[in-house]
């Protein structure tokens, strides 16, 4: 049985386990704990260790989800849970500005924990007051070879979409090393 | 789509870098100390208005110097609802001021407001694409670029610096075609000195004691040049590539996941792909 991972990364409640969850064929295994911050009080519960979904692909090929903590205190995880990953997914809050920066931060750890291919899902496009995707991509400083795709993490066709767009990019990856 | 938050999140300066980017037409309106207005049309900067008043070309031109107060008062008792424009060239023609002195003044007065911008580290913002000015108020187009520069210049903020660069032994390179953009703008020697040194086997430490620059020196300059685009971050990696052509005769990985094999073959990418097709 030959596993592969793909982390979904991003800020505190961007959308993470919802993600994960519209195209897991399990249910989401996620550790999921009452908030206690103040200051984190969007949500009623969080995710505190991460999420796992999976996607089986035939009797010898597995696609596993990992979901990465969106807490700051739980950044020693990341390193861990990047280890060997196919590519990573940056899900953002397109309505929350006040977490950009926090994306960025989080985007340019995983840059250096491994040179993966990633994209970028800018979420909750279906919110009227959402950043524009193009717009995410000038305040995150991304340059133009990397995607930034609109999505509504509930909707399971545009999840698809943003694994697929990131999938491409791998092959894109792969026919760069090959020249 | 809405284009809103607070400065707290964004700085003016990365607000700017947006709108330069982007090309945008429209306002951005700034609830700051004081209410504040800010148009652009295609990425350049044409008007700002600061508070409820004296935004007026009469205003403009005394704060200039270039009418008096007692020219000012005529004016105000006699113009009435003369639009900037009228009163513009009836200055003119009566021989009051000339049209570059109508151009420097407004041209100042926006760079003046944007300027104090800079220094504001609160307050929500929201753009408004394609809101334009009233267009009786005359419109000076500015280039972004060099008002970025400057204001990073006037950029007193330390902590904001130190977090935005908080590493300063990373390299740096330019972007893509930096030299289109180079001719658009003022640099200070120094800056040049530290644009000689850019190259992805220098970081910024190194250029920094090469200049003999303190740390918030450097950092202010390179933050100046990074949001006016001319320079980008040269990213070191710590681990090789995950996929790599190299490796992709190795067995299948066996589970848990933790332990697995890196190397993932295109056959296996190419059954992700059709596989979530058709989820």
């Amino acid at each position: 049985m030959q596993a592969v991972k793909m982390v979904v990364t991003g800020p505190f409640s961007a959308g993470k386990t919802q993600f994960i969850s519209a195209v897991s064929e399990i249910d989401v295994v996620s550790t999921e704990r009452r908030i206690s911050s103040a200051a984190e009080q969007i949500k009623e519960t969080t995710t505190v260790a991460m999420d796992f979904g999976r996607i089986t692909v035939g009797p010898d090929l597995v696609l596993y989800l990992f979901g990465t903590p969106g807490q700051r205190r739980f950044d020693f995880m990341w390193e861990i849970l990047s280890e060997g990953m196919l590519g990573f997914i940056v899900i953002v809050d397109s309505t929350r500005p006040e977490t950009f920066r926090e994306a960025k931060r989080i985007l340019e750890t995983f840059e250096t924990y491994a040179s993966t291919p990633f994209v970028v899902a800018a979420n909750k496009q279906d919110h009227s007051d959402a950043w524009e995707p193009d717009d995410l991509r000038i305040i995150l400083s991304l340059q133009n070879g990397v995607k930034v795709l609109p999505c509504v993490a509930l909707d399971k066709e545009s999840v698809k979409n943003v694994l697929l767009e990131l999938l491409y990019s791998v092959l894109e990856r792969m026919d760069e090393e090959d020249r | 789509m809405a284009l809103k938050g607070n400065l707290r999140d964004f700085s003016t300066t990365q607000l700017l870098n947006l709108i330069n980017l982007a090309r945008k037409t429209g306002t951005l309106s700034i609830d700051g100390p004081q209410p504040a207005q800010l148009s652009f049309r295609e990425g350049k900067l044409i008007y700002a208005s600061l508070g409820n008043g004296q935004n007026d070309l009469a205003h403009v031109l005394f704060e200039a110097g270039k009418l008096n107060t007692k020219q000012l008062q005529i004016i105000q008792s006699r113009a009435g609802r003369t639009s900037d424009k009228q009163l513009g060239h009836l200055l003119i023609q009566a021989g009051y001021v000339t049209q570059s002195d109508i151009i420097q003044s407004v041209r100042q007065h926006v760079l003046d407001i944007v300027y104090k911008l800079f220094t504001w580290a609160d307050g929500h913002f929201r753009f408004d694409a394609n809101r334009l000015p009233e267009p009786d108020r005359i419109t000076i187009p500015i280039d972004l670029e060099s008002v970025i520069m400057e204001g990073s210049r006037r950029l007193k903020e330390w902590e904001r610096l130190q977090h935005e660069l908080p590493n300063l032994d990373v390299a740096l390179r330019f972007t893509e075609r930096p030299d289109a953009r180079l001719r658009n703008i003022n640099l200070t020697v120094e800056e040049w000195r530290v644009v000689s040194f850019v190259n992805p086997r220098n970081n910024i430490s190194q250029i920094a004691r090469a200049n003999n620059l303190s740390d918030f020196q450097i950092r202010r300059i390179v933050y100046g040049l990074l949001q006016a685009g001319l320079v980008e971050f040269v990213r070191q990696q710590r681990t090789a590539p995950v996929v790599s052509k190299t490796n992709s005769t190795a067995p299948p990985a066996p589970e848990p996941v933790e332990q697995q094999s890196p190397s993932v073959k295109r056959s296996v990418v190419h059954r992700l792909i059709e596989r979530i097709r058709n989820l």
